[in-house]
């Protein structure tokens, strides 16, 4: 991919000048040459002119917004440029059909499960893990309602969070997931990768044809691009959580890149740097595709994903999750 | 006025939503790649190569008048001269056989609307421009148009066959991964 997303951590303005856009601040002038914008992740605080948005908008750049927090606040989403009415019906067709939609809603739990039991083996603390799956995996084949399926998902998310935190260091157990606020320092971790991991998703569906909003393990509307929850089912173990393993792991991330706050435990600016450059660095890196027999990228892998659904859709094979093989 | 395809008995496509250039293009590279480009799916945006196209177009003929609609088919660019000639801008000629039938349905679309045109294959790379003819090719264009419309029709799109084309095609993910 010859586009390259940008992320913004610095304040500043950013506004177009003879049809290039600038980052502009105290420091100084830093070009953002459009054609080689993918999208653009704000963290600072930012000042954008309405010239600079026409024409994001007219290069298709979708900008993603995060507040003090870390949090996603919201896209600027331009106008699409790519539409497929023939897609539209089918996508909500399968929506409409209930085994249609329990048959993908599986398929997402199926497809994240088995990439936590990936990551668990890699961490070597799957005691158990893989019996408890073949369980639970009945119990998702018997479900006949959505609520039944996201139950099922919810309890292997729970073990596999038990498991993982057998391998976590002292300091940095999960405990309990908590969320809005992040009671711990993992947590706030693991929900701020959550976030940024969410906002990718977004982009890669906004350059296809796909919906965002027309969902099947969550229900439309939850979250205004609920598709991008559903397929963040998938890619949370293998870049999220991976990436926040490693960096605990490895002590680039200590107790010091957080600080508390009535909102909870929170990065610190520092922090959120370090963060930020490990997530970008895992989306670059590369794995060889055993399909297409090409290198793609991790980022890549989502588009992929998405046009496996898009078969999926017009009725060119079933929608096969991805079970990570690296 | 009575127009050629009306006179010959067949199907009148009229101005609404004729066959483009491109589907036609297409029936000769993939009829996968014809069934989502004509159902919206398309994917050209992704690929680098047209992306190449269009810059080799807009510098080699600026000054030409470019990217002309006429009736519901677009055409690289046209001269108005004596008689109205088309012309089709191309990189390669791996593909010339669909080039070549993509021009002369241009023509044949133009005919069945009372316009005799002249057609004109370039390809810059070669410095080569080839004229082609419409006559005595009438019933190849239309049943290859009947090919691009019954496999518009399909329910699914036809089975991908993995060819050596296939990795340089912007559905290559689309149809493989």
């Amino acid at each position: 991919m010859r586009k390259h997303s940008k992320t913004v951590l610095s304040d500043g303005t950013l506004r177009k000048r003879e049809g290039t856009l600038y980052l502009e601040n105290r420091k100084g002038k830093l070009p953002l040459p459009i054609e080689e914008v993918y999208d653009i992740y704000i963290y600072g605080h930012v000042n954008i002119t309405s010239q600079a948005l026409h024409f994001l908008a007219q290069k298709g750049v979708a900008v993603h917004f995060f507040n003090h927090y870390g949090y996603y606040d919201g896209s600027f989403y331009p106008k699409e440029k790519l539409h497929s009415g023939d897609l539209v019906i089918r996508q909500a067709e399968h929506y409409l059909d209930p085994e249609k939609r329990l048959e993908l809603a599986r398929l997402f739990v199926k497809g994240s499960a088995l990439n936590m039991e990936k990551n668990l083996k890699r961490w070597k603390v799957a005691d158990g893990f893989s019996d408890m799956l073949g369980e639970l995996f009945r119990e998702l084949e018997d479900a006949r309602k959505i609520t039944e399926v996201m139950n099922v998902e919810a309890r292997i998310r729970q073990e596999y969070y038990a498991r993982w935190d057998e391998h976590l260091p002292e300091g940095f157990k999960i405990v309990k997931r908590t969320r809005r606020p992040p009671e711990n320092e993992m947590n706030a971790l693991i929900s701020f990768l959550n976030s940024r991991l969410y906002a990718t998703i977004v982009s890669e569906l906004y350059n296809t044809q796909l919906v965002p909003t027309v969902s099947y393990l969550h229900e439309p509307g939850e979250r205004r691009f609920s598709l991008a929850l559903d397929l963040s089912e998938i890619f949370k173990p293998i870049i999220a959580d991976r990436v926040a393993n490693r960096l605990v792991k490895q002590g680039i991330i200590k107790k010091e890149h957080f600080r508390d706050d009535l909102n909870g435990v929170l990065l610190t600016k520092e922090g959120t740097k370090k963060v930020v450059e490990a997530y970008n660095e895992e989306m670059r890196r590369s794995v060889r595709h055993p399909n297409l027999k090409t290198n793609v990228t991790k980022q890549r892998l989502i588009r992929l994903e998405a046009y496996k659904l898009m078969r999926h859709f017009v009725g060119s094979g079933r929608y096969e999750p991805l079970v990570a093989w690296f | 006025m009575v127009t050629e395809t009306q006179k010959r008995g067949l199907p009148d496509f009229g101005f609404s939503s004729p066959i483009r250039g491109t589907e036609i293009n297409y029936l000769f590279i993939c009829p996968t790649k014809l069934w989502y480009f004509s159902h919206g799916i398309t994917m050209e945006h992704e690929s680098e190569l047209v992306d190449m196209g269009k810059f080799i177009h807009e510098r080699r003929y600026g000054r030409e008048e470019k990217e002309v609609w006429i009736g519901g088919i677009k055409i690289d660019f046209v001269r108005n001269g004596d008689i109205l000639e088309v012309h089709e801008v191309k990189k390669s000629k791996t593909l010339e056989k669909a080039h070549r039938m993509q021009l002369l349905y241009v023509l044949y679309y133009l005919r069945s609307h009372g316009i005799e045109a002249k057609g004109f294959l370039h390809y810059p790379d070669l410095n080569e421009v080839i004229e082609v003819k419409l006559n005595g090719h009438e019933n190849e264009i239309e049943n290859a148009m009947n090919q691009v419309q019954r496999i518009k029709k399909l329910p699914f799109p036809p089975r991908a066959e993995l060819k050596p084309i296939c990795k340089k095609c912007a559905y290559y993910e689309l149809c493989w991964v």
